[in-house]
C-alpha cells in the first residue's frame, strides 16, 4: 500500500521493542537505499579530490560531483549549473547571502523584512548583519491559523526594504506560504526575495523561476539525502555581483600576493574541498524523488495529511497549532494539561518518533502563547497506520497522567 | 520500556497538585529558572530565617519531570538549614546521573527513573539550579540546556 516505505532501510526496525513509526521527517528524513548506497559506491571506488587531479578516481569524483549538481539544478528547475552553490545547508546558505549579498550594502535604516513564522536560521543571520550596519530586522505578521497576513505586506515594504526573506513551508506549523504571490508584490516594489525551501523540497514540486524569487536555500538532509550537504540556489547576475564570502582554494583563478582572481559560478563560492559525498549523495536523493515525482508525492502527501488531521481530531484535549488552509504534512499540536515533552517521552516508548520543543521557531512559540508543541511531521514514506499508531500513543498519554 | 519507572505515581501525584506552588510575598531571595530548549520556566522564592530555609515556593510552568521535581524539592527543604538544600542537591544529581543512589532516601528516590532519560535529566535539575543560585544571591536567570 505504500511502496516507497520499503525504500528506507531504518524503517524496518523495533525500537523499544516495537516497530518503528518514524514521524520527525521535518527534523531530518530516513535516507533511501538510493542514497546511502550512492555514499557507499563514491567511497569504496571513486574516492579522490575534484577539480585537481588528472587521474582516473578524480575524474569519477568530479563528473559523480558535477553531475549531481546538473541534476539538482534541473529538479529545481534552474537556468544554469551556474545558479547553484553547494553549501552545507540551508542555514550556510542564508548566511551566505547575508553576509555575501546584504552586508555589502546595508545602510543605517535600510530595512530586512521577514515573516513572523520563521525557523531561527532565517532570523538570526539578518539580525547579525543588521547589527553590524545599523539596519533594521521588521517583521511580516501572521494570522491565528499561522497563515502570513498579505494585507499588510506593501504597507511593510517600503523604500528602505533590502531583502524579503520568507520559508516556502513553515517547519513549526506546516503553513505552505503563498511564495509566488509574496514574491510578485516584492518584485513591484524592487525588493530581493529569499526563500527558505528546507520544508518545501520533500513535500512538493519547487520551480525556482516560476516562484520568481532571488534566492533559494535548501538542505539535503530534509529530502531523503545526506546531512552536511545543501544549496544556494541565486541568479545569476546576483552571484555575479556578489564578492566571495570564502576564500581558499578552489574558489580562486589565480592567487598571487598583489592579488588573486575569483573562478566563475558558482566555484566563486566553494572554496575548499566540498562534501563531495554529500552532493553525490543529494544528486542520488533527487534521482530518487523525480522517478517518483513530486506529483505523486504532493497528492499522497495530500491524503495522508487530511486523515492525519481527521485521527488527530479525535484525540481528547488536543489542539492544533496551525491550522492554515494550504498546509504541508506537518501536524503540531499540544494536550490539555500535559507538557509537550512528556508527551515525547511516553509517545517513543511505544516506538513513535516525534519532535517536541520550540522547532526552533521561538516566536512562533510565543506567537501561540505556548513554550513549545509536539510536532508530527510526515514524508512519502508514512501510511494511515503510523497515524494510528500515533493516536494509539497519546491514548497511552492520557492513560499516564489520568 | 517501563514507563512508570518515569512517571511514577508521586511524579505524576506531584505534577497534578504540585506543592508549594505559590508566590512568597516579599522574599529575601528569588530568582528565575529557564531551560530555552523545553520552555520550562519556574521561579523560586525562599523566605529565610537566618540559615534557615524557613519557607520555599514556585511558579511557573514545565513539564511532568521538572514540576514534581521542583514541588518534591520545596516539600523536603522547607525549615531545613540552607547548607542541606546543596547537599540534597548533590545526592539528586549525583542519583539523576547514576553516580550513586545509596545517599538518598525517601520521596526524593522516585527521580531515579529520570536516569534513564539523559534528555530529560535537566528538566529535574532545573528548579534545584535555580533555588541554589538564588541561596546563593544569583539575580541573573539560571537556564539549563
Amino acid at each position: 500500500m505504500n511502496a516507497w516505505r520499503a525504500d528506507f532501510p531504518a524503517l524496518a526496525q523495533a525500537v523499544r521493542g516495537e516497530p518503528l513509526v518514524y514521524l520527525d521527517s521535518a527534523a531530518t528524513t530516513q535516507k533511501p537505499f538510493a542514497v546511502i548506497e550512492a555514499l557507499d559506491h563514491y567511497y569504496r571506488f571513486d574516492n579522490a579530490n575534484v577539480h585537481r587531479g588528472v587521474h582516473a578516481l578524480s575524474e569519477r569524483a568530479t563528473a559523480a560531483y558535477e553531475g549531481a549538481r546538473d541534476r539538482i539544478a534541473a529538479f529545481i528547475n534552474a537556468q544554469s549549473r551556474r545558479e547553484l552553490v553547494f553549501v552545507r545547508g540551508t542555514t550556510e546558505a542564508i548566511n551566505l547571502v547575508a553576509q555575501a549579498y546584504l552586508r555589502p550594502q546595508l545602510q543605517p535604516g535600510d530595512e530586512i523584512l521577514v515573516s513572523q513564522l520563521e525557523h531561527h536560521s532565517n532570523i538570526v543571520p539578518w539580525q547579525l548583519v543588521a547589527a553590524r550596519t545599523g539596519a533594521t530586522v521588521r517583521m511580516l505578521p501572521m494570522n491565528d491559523a499561522g497563515e502570513l497576513v498579505l494585507d499588510d505586506l506593501d504597507a511593510l515594504l517600503s523604500e528602505k526594504t533590502r531583502l524579503l526573506a520568507v520559508g516556502h513551508v513553515s517547519n513549526a506549523l506546516g503553513t505552505v506560504n503563498p511564495v509566488a504571490r509574496i514574491v510578485a508584490a516584492a518584485k513591484a516594489r524592487g525588493v530581493p526575495v529569499l526563500v527558505d525551501g528546507a520544508q518545501a523540497l520533500p513535500h512538493t514540486p519547487v520551480d525556482v523561476q516560476a516562484l520568481g524569487c532571488d534566492f533559494y536555500a535548501f538542505s539535503g538532509h530534509k529530502m531523503f539525502g545526506p546531512t552536511g550537504i545543501g544549496c544556494l540556489w541565486a541568479r545569476e547576475s546576483l552571484l555575479d555581483a556578489m564578492p566571495p564570502w570564502q576564500g581558499g582554494g578552489d574558489m580562486i583563478r589565480t592567487v598571487r600576493f598583489t592579488g588573486s582572481e575569483w573562478n566563475e559560478l558558482p566555484y566563486k563560492f566553494e572554496a575548499g574541498t566540498p562534501n563531495i559525498a554529500g552532493a553525490i549523495g543529494l544528486g542520488a536523493a533527487v534521482d530518487y524523488l523525480g522517478a517518483i515525482g513530486m506529483d505523486a508525492v504532493a497528492a499522497y502527501e495530500a491524503d495522508l495529511l487530511a486523515y492525519a488531521t481527521d485521527a488527530l481530531t479525535t484525540v481528547p484535549g488536543l489542539k492544533f497549532i496551525g491550522t492554515a488552509k494550504h498546509k504541508a504534512a506537518v501536524l503540531s499540536f499540544v494536550l490539555d494539561g500535559i507538557h509537550p515533552h512528556d508527551i515525547g517521552t511516553i509517545v517513543d516508548a511505544e516506538g513513535v518518533a516525534i519532535r517536541t520543543g520550540h522547532h526552533c521557531a521561538m516566536p512562533v512559540m510565543e506567537f501561540f502563547g505556548v513554550p513549545a508543541t509536539a510536532r508530527a511531521s510526515l514524508a512519502l514514506y508514512n501510511t494511515h497506520d503510523d497515524v494510528n499508531a500515533l493516536v494509539a500513543a497519546l491514548a497511552r498519554v492520557h492513560a499516564v497522567f489520568a | 520500556m517501563d514507563l512508570r519507572q518515569l512517571y511514577q505515581e508521586v511524579i505524576v501525584d506531584h505534577n497534578r497538585s504540585p506543592r508549594n506552588f505559590r508566590r512568597i510575598e516579599r522574599p529575601d531571595q528569588t530568582l528565575e529558572g529557564f531551560n530555552p530548549l523545553c520552555g520550562d520556566r519556574l521561579t523560586v522564592y525562599v523566605k529565610r530565617d537566618g540559615d534557615t530555609i524557613a519557607d520555599v515556593a514556585f511558579e511557573g510552568s514545565g513539564c511532568a519531570i521538572s514540576v514534581a521535581s521542583a514541588s518534591l524539592m520545596t516539600e523536603a527543604l522547607k525549615g531545613k538549614p540552607v547548607a542541606e538544600a546543596e547537599r540534597l542537591f548533590e545526592q539528586v544529581h549525583d542519583l539523576l546521573t547514576g553516580a550513586s543512589e545509596a545517599a538518598l532516601e525517601g520521596k526524593l528516590t522516585v527521580l531515579a527513573g529520570v536516569r534513564e532519560y539523559p534528555s530529560r535529566i535537566k528538566c529535574a535539575t532545573l528548579a534545584w539550579h535555580t533555588l541554589v543560585g538564588a541561596l546563593h544571591g544569583e539575580h541573573k536567570a539560571v537556564k539549563t540546556e
